[in-house]
Formats: C-alpha cells, structure tokens, sequence
C-alpha cells in the first residue's frame, strides 16, 4: 500500500492541454487529484512515481496533457515525443547535462491526455526539484509547443503560467494614419470650397473691367465682339496706334 | 447672380429628392438603430409595435405635416415662421434655436467617439479583442481583467472616464482631435448652406441603408440570429397593460422624428409654394419607422449571435472542467450532448458536480442583457464584430453606417442654429455665409470641449436625457397651439389649399386641434411626474465598486441637478419672456397700430438705379 500522506498539495503540478477560453481551476484539481490516489489503489507500472512518494519531501511534478476538441491524437509515440522534448528542455536549462528520454518518468496516465512525470538526474535516480524543471519549461516552452503544432492556449503546463507576449504596438500608430488622411481631404476639401469662388469672383471682375462697354447690348458692334460680320474698313480702324504724340 | 445686389434670393433645393433626403436623414438618426431595438426588445416585441404605430398616426404624421406646412407657406426659418403668425409667440423661434445648439454640441460628440472607432478600425488585431499587459508584463491589466477588453476598451481607452461625476479629469487629446474632425466634417458639408449640404445629402442619407441591407444578410447568415430575432419579435401582449410602454412608444416617436427642432420648417421654407407637404410629411415619417424597423433586424440578429457564442463559451468552459475533472476522454462530451452529460453527472455525482461550482449557461438570461444607447454601438457590437471572420471590414461599414446616419441628423441641427441666426439679425450683413457656418462650428466646437473631459461621458447623458425630452415636448406643443389657435384652423386650411390644391381632411383637423395637443399634454406631463417621483441617478464606471465590473448607481449632486433644470428650463424661458415683452410693446403702441403700413408705399415703383444693376446681373 504506498502511503499518500506525506504528500504536500503545495508539490503538485498539472500540466494539462486547455482549450481556448480555459479558466484556471487548479487548485480544486489538486484536491481531488489527492483524493483520487487516496481512494484507489492503483498498480503501479511506471517507475519512479510509487518508489518517491513515501515520506520524501522531494518535490514531484505532476502533469496532465489532455487533447483538444479537435481530438489530438495521443500514442506512445507521441509520449515519447513528450519525454524526448522535456529531455532537451532539461538539457539546454542546465546547459549540458546529459538527460535522456529514459530520465522522464510520466505516471498515473489517464484515458484523458492528461498524466503526471518526474524527471531523474541523468544516470541516478534523483529526482530533479520542482523549480528546476519548472524553470527548464519555462525556458523551452516554444520548442514543447512546436513539438506538438500546439500553442500556450492548446497546450498547458499547470502551474507554468506563459510568458505573456508583449502586444505589438507598431511606431505610428495606425489610427493617426487614417486621422490624418480623413482630416487632409476635409481640409483641403475646405480650402478649395472657400479659395475657389474667390478666385472665381476675381477672374470675372478682370474680364468685366475688360468688357465693360459691351454691357450695353444696344447692337453696337465693336471690333472685338461682332464686327466680323461685315466689311472690315480699314479707314475707320482705330488709328490711335499709329498717330501717338 | 442678385448677390451683390437688390434683396438676397432664398436658398432653394435643386430638386425634390435633395429635400426628402434631407427631410429624411434628418429624422432618421442614431436613434433608429439604438434606441428602438432596446424599446423593442424590453417592452415585449412585437406588443410594442401597436403602441408605436398608434403614436405614429396620431402624433408624428400631424406634428411633421404642421412643421413641413408652415414652413412652406411662410417661408421663413423657425424664428420667422413663429413671428409672422404672431409677434406674441415669437419665442418659440428662439426656444427651437437654443435646443438646436444644445442638442448639436452633445450630438457632434458621439459622432467624434464613432470617429474614434472608425479611426481604430484599421488595425489588425483590434484593439478592443485583446487586453494590454500591465506594468510588469506578468498578466493582464487588472482593470481590463475583471471586465472585458471591449469594455475596457471603451471606458479606459476612449473615454479615459473618471468614476464620478464631479471629478473632471483632464482633457483627452486624442477625443479632442477627433472633435475637431467631426466639426470640420459638419462645416465642409455646411460650407455654403444647403447648396454643399444638398450634395452631401445624397451620400449620408442613403448609404446606410446600404451598410444596414448588408449587415442585414450578413446577421441572418450568423448561427444563433434566429434566436435573436423571435426574441425580438415574440409579442407579449401583457405588455400592454403597462401605462410606461405608451409613454415610451409616445416620446420615441416624437424625438425619432425630429420635430421641434426648427430643422424641418426651415428646410421646407427652400421649396417652392406649391409642393405637396402632406405627401412629404407621411412620406418622411413612414421612412423613418419603417428603418427603424428595419434596423432593428440585424441588430438583433446580432445580438443573437453575440448570445449564442456567449452560450458556447459558457459551455466549453463547463464542458474542460466537466472533462478534467471526471477524467473522460476528449470528445465525450461535446456541445450537442452537453444537456444530457450535465443532467447524468448532476444526478450520478452530485457532491463533486457542486464543488465545481459550474457557470448557469442559459440563452435566454444571455438574450435579457439588453443594451441601449452608446452600449449597444460601442461595446455589444465591437464585441460581436470580433466573433466575425473579416472583422476589420465590419467595424468600419457599421462606423460609417453610425457617422452617415449621425452627420446628416447634424445637418438639420445646424440648420436650426444658423437660419433663426440669419433672421434675428444677430449678425451684420456683409457676414458672408461660410464665416457665420465656421463661427458657428468654432463655437459648438469650444463647448463641447466640456464633454471632452473625463467625465465627459456623464455630461453627454446629461444633456441626451434633458435638453432632448421636456424642452422639446413644450416647444411642440405650443408649436400646434401657435398655429391652431394664433393663425386659426381656417387660415391654416387655406394655406394648405393653397399649397396642396385640396383642404386638409377632418383628420388632421381632428389630430391638430385636439388629439395631438391632448396628446402631448399627457405625455409632458406623465414624463414630468416620472421623472419627478425620483431623484436622477446615474450609472458610473468605477474600478474601486466592489460589484466591478458592474456599473455603480450614483445621485447626481446637487450642482449637477441645478444645472439639469437649467437645461430644461432655459430653452423655454424665451416663449413667456418673448409674450411678455410684445404684450408690453403692444400695451404702449397701441395708438400707433397703423404705423407698420404705409398707405404710400407702391411696391410697383422700383428706383431706376436699383432695376439697372438686377438687369446687368
């Protein structure tokens, strides 16, 4: 019979596939997690999870992948991807240290996706605390999800929150473009609408001071306006040009 | 041209269809797409449409036909029209004035939020889908948190809006800047009076029926806009029985259609003599029912969609904790048999099923949060607009659809404001009209500086819910008496006569000279006592309220209620007081009544000088 008694909620660790829109319920999963081993016996098949439970303080990290709606497809394949992916992120975290795939060790795996795993010292039995596997994550978590095609929202280590990726603000900020665009056609739609019946107005006022005889409309013709109709005689042209004193 | 010489020709329409445009952009507002779904929606569907229609035929049609005729036949703006019938009730010219500005400043600003949003909308991802990080970079912002990022979004981002009334914060620049827009967009389109408004007129007022036609196919097209729809339309006849829905359905009616403004009888007095106005008066007010009728389809289709992915959410949320917790492979449960896993756990493991403490996911709880006003626009359907594949694309139709529908009520305001303007002679005569536009906007532009503020949000319903209801009410109804009683049914019929080629039937007669005064009497009144019974609250946004993100309902201090009353009471404060100064002035010439006509005056005989320069022009 193992003996849970020793075993501090606090040590306790999910790592579990969320869907979109997934609320943090982390802690009511602890308990019944601990309810649940209290209650079954359960034979134990994987290595390390039975042996460490009993009265070590060491902590224990426990983890839960569970498929998306979309159905992921969980084989033992795929955990060996799983152990093979954390072994790396072990490695590049402590930078050298040779873990393999025989140093995850997940547990307690359920018909969901969804399972505990402790990590071994390469070689030893000891296990790796908490913090460390935790930091090791936390470092490689998008080398994990690429592993898997998943993201921080499909994908979830319980009690490794994601780095929140900072929100892209570009350096104009585009609002000020259309702003500016909207508020450059009205202006200028504005300058034109008041310069042009000004400068309308000037140009007929030169062209009235040019024409001004012509108001009349009394059928006098001058050479400018209708005198073509006729005869040109030239001995009652405008000789003003040629006799100047 | 006759502009720089002999009298100054009146403005005319190029054709009929600038007027009803006009007439018609006017009437149909903002209002249509967010105040009448609400209304719909609370006071039983289809039920209310009887109460509305009801005071559609009684009070609307007569109070349009009377404005639009009025207008015609004496062909003066609103303070001409009200002095040529009777020097004695000269005020209510200046009484529509005074609303007419009010009413613009605070309108023009919620065009300038609309502005904001369109501004906003061409950014992918909108900005209001996700919340901002805080300072630190390890989790959200924890206003936005507790809320949602549209909400957030709108109070924080936009408005920046302080928790109280009476803290003002400071001024918002970027709200300030697109004021500014707004009132440059208002005077470009007013620049030379109804000859640039009449062109304007074409695009503003017909576009959104385009933008509301689309959205229509495009909401039914949504899962779960069905839902929305026999929400909408189920009629609950007990409705009915409560006295409030006839009030509502009453004052709906009347400020959806605009009237007392003074808008309208000046744009009627730009037409020629002989125009039917009884047609144009149904016409424009069958219009703007039928749109709102016809907008509240895709709103509520939206609101549908908006409920059921909602519901989804709520369910797939239950559905994760359900799975993690009874340990079930994946896609045990899913959204179809989500009913009957929640009632075989419920039943099978009640202990550990209550310490989940599952969410309730029930649609029509989710189809009651009903929203209204600047709710509904900027913060309901941003949100829903996220859910849409292209959304980008659907925020900016339903913005400019919102501006569009906005600009063109802008115009008749702006109209009430400047032709009353024109005729009390206020300003000096070599003015020319762009100058009086851009001083008007300038003006309204420096007021409503105000609701640029922080607290500028409060202010704008300040003004939304006083300036717009009882100086209105009053306003109209000495509107009807003015003519009914001053110029006399019969005159009134005649100039009817005159303008249509047939007298008015013995229903107008019967709704102008007593159902609809009678009518607006009971309104007015029930509305004072309503508004009576408590004292004004207002719902404030308050991150430190320990129900945040709840909305906490605060009293309007008593600085704030001084000035409520001021706005209800200064619009109308010129009818009496301009009564009271012709009564005296006519008291001290009674003697001199004749003096006005000149029994030597030939109009015939024009100056030489005068015909020369009318002829060269």
């Amino acid at each position: 019979m193992i003996a849970y008694a020793d075993f501090k909620i606090e040590s306790l660790a999910y790592f579990s596939k969320k869907m979109p829109n997934h609320v943090r319920w982390v802690l009511q999963q602890i308990k019944s997690r601990i309810e649940r081993l209290n209650a079954l016996f359960r034979p134990v098949m994987h290595y390390n999870c039975s042996a460490h439970h009993e009265g070590t303080n060491m902590t224990e990290e426990a983890s839960n992948i569970s498929s998306d709606t979309a159905a992921y497809p969980w084989s033992k394949n795929e955990m060996f991807l799983f152990r093979a992916a954390l072994a790396f992120a072990m490695r590049d975290y402590t930078n050298g240290e040779e873990f393999g795939v025989s140093d995850i060790h997940p547990c307690d795996e359920t018909e969901r996706v969804s399972f505990w795993f402790v990590v071994t010292r390469p070689n030893t039995t000891d296990l790796v605390d908490k913090g460390t596997v935790e930091m090791a994550i936390k470092k490689s978590r998008n080398r994990i999800n690429g592993a898997f095609l998943l993201t921080d929202q499909t994908l979830e280590f319980d009690g490794i929150y994601p780095t929140l990726a900072a929100p892209v603000s570009p350096a104009t900020p585009p609002w000020l473009i259309v702003f500016g665009v909207v508020m450059g056609a009205v202006s200028v739609g504005i300058i034109a609408l008041l310069v042009y019946p000004l400068v309308q107005r000037k140009l007929k006022k030169n062209k009235d001071a040019d024409d001004e005889d012509s108001d009349e409309e009394t059928g006098v013709k001058t050479a400018e306006i209708g005198a073509n109709d006729g005869i040109y005689n030239s001995m009652f042209s405008d000789d003003e040009r040629f006799t100047q004193m | 041209m006759g502009k720089d010489a002999g009298p100054e020709e009146r403005p005319k329409w190029d054709n009929k269809a600038q007027y009803l445009l006009t007439c018609i952009g006017f009437a149909v507002g903002i209002g249509n797409v967010w105040r009448f779904p609400y209304l719909c929606q609370i006071y039983g569907g289809g039920a209310f449409l009887i109460p509305y229609l009801i005071a559609l035929v009684f009070e609307g049609l007569p109070l349009l036909f009377l404005e639009l005729a009025v207008g015609q036949r004496l062909r003066k703006g609103s303070v001409g029209v009200w002095k040529t019938i009777n020097p004695v009730i000269g005020g209510v010219g200046i009484g529509c004035l005074i609303v007419s500005f009010l009413v613009g400043v605070f309108y023009n600003t919620i065009l300038a939020w609309v502005l904001w949003y369109f501004f906003h909308s061409f950014q992918e991802p909108l900005p209001w889908s996700t919340c901002p990080l805080n300072e630190s970079r390890t989790d959200y912002n924890l206003e936005c948190k507790k809320s949602t990022p549209v909400n957030y979004f709108w109070y924080r981002e936009t408005l920046n809006i302080t928790p109280d009334i009476e803290i003002s914060g400071s001024v918002e620049w970027g709200m300030v800047i697109c004021l500014a827009s707004a009132w440059c967009i208002v005077y470009i389109c007013f620049i030379k009076g109804i000859d640039s408004m009449g062109k304007a007129v074409y695009v503003t007022s017909t576009f959104p029926y385009l933008v509301l036609t689309i959205f229509l196919i495009r909401a039914l097209t949504l899962p779960g806009a069905t839902d929305g729809l026999l929400y909408l339309f189920t009629p609950d006849w007990q409705t009915l029985k409560n006295p409030r829905v006839w009030l509502d359905a009453a004052t709906q009616i009347f400020f959806s259609l605009s009237v007392a403004f003074g808008g309208l009888i000046s744009f009627s007095s730009y037409n020629e003599e002989k125009n039917n106005c009884e047609r144009d008066a149904v016409l424009v007010g069958v219009i703007n029912s039928a749109t709102s009728l016809y907008a509240s389809i895709p709103v509520f289709s939206i609101l549908g969609f908006k409920a059921t992915t909602a519901l989804n959410a709520c369910k797939d949320e239950n559905i994760l904790a359900l799975t993690n917790h009874f340990e079930f492979s994946d896609q045990n449960i899913t959204l179809q048999n989500y009913d009957y896993w929640y009632e075989y756990l419920n039943t099978t493991y009640p202990g550990k099923f209550q310490s989940l403490s599952l969410r309730e996911c029930d649609l029509q709880k989710l189809l009651k949060q009903s929203v209204s006003g600047t709710g509904l626009a900027f913060i309901v359907f941003t949100e829903a607009v996220i859910s849409m594949p292209g959304s980008q694309v659907w925020a900016v139709l339903f913005f400019v659809m919102l501006f569009s529908l906005g600009l063109s009520s802008m115009f008749g305001n702006i109209e009430g404001v400047l032709s009353p303007l024109n005729e009390l002679k206020l300003l000096p005569r070599w003015i020319p009209k762009e100058l009086t536009s851009a001083i008007i906007c300038l003006i309204s532009f420096l007021v409503a500086l105000l609701f640029t503020l922080s607290s500028g949000n409060y202010w704008v319903e300040v003004f939304n819910g006083y300036v717009g209801s009882v100086p209105l009410l009053i306003i109209a109804l000495f509107e009807i008496i003015g003519v009914i009683y001053f110029r006399g049914m019969k005159t009134f019929s005649d100039d009817i006569y005159i303008m249509t080629g047939k007298r008015p039937n013995i229903f107008w007669k019967a709704c102008w000279m007593v159902i609809s005064p009678l009518l607006l009497l009971v309104v007015f009144v029930a509305y004072v006592i309503v508004q009576a019974q408590t004292r004004p609250t207002y719902q404030a946004w308050n991150p430190d309220y320990e129900k945040f993100p709840e909305t906490e309902q605060k009293l309007y201090p008593d600085w704030v209620f001084a000035i409520i009353i001021l706005l209800c009471v200064v619009p109308v404060i010129s009818i009496p007081l301009v009564a009271l100064y012709q009564l005296l002035r006519g008291r001290f010439r009674k003697s001199s009544v004749g003096m006005e006509l000149n029994p030597y005056d030939n109009d015939a005989f024009v100056t030489d000088t005068q015909e020369q320069k009318t002829q060269r022009a």
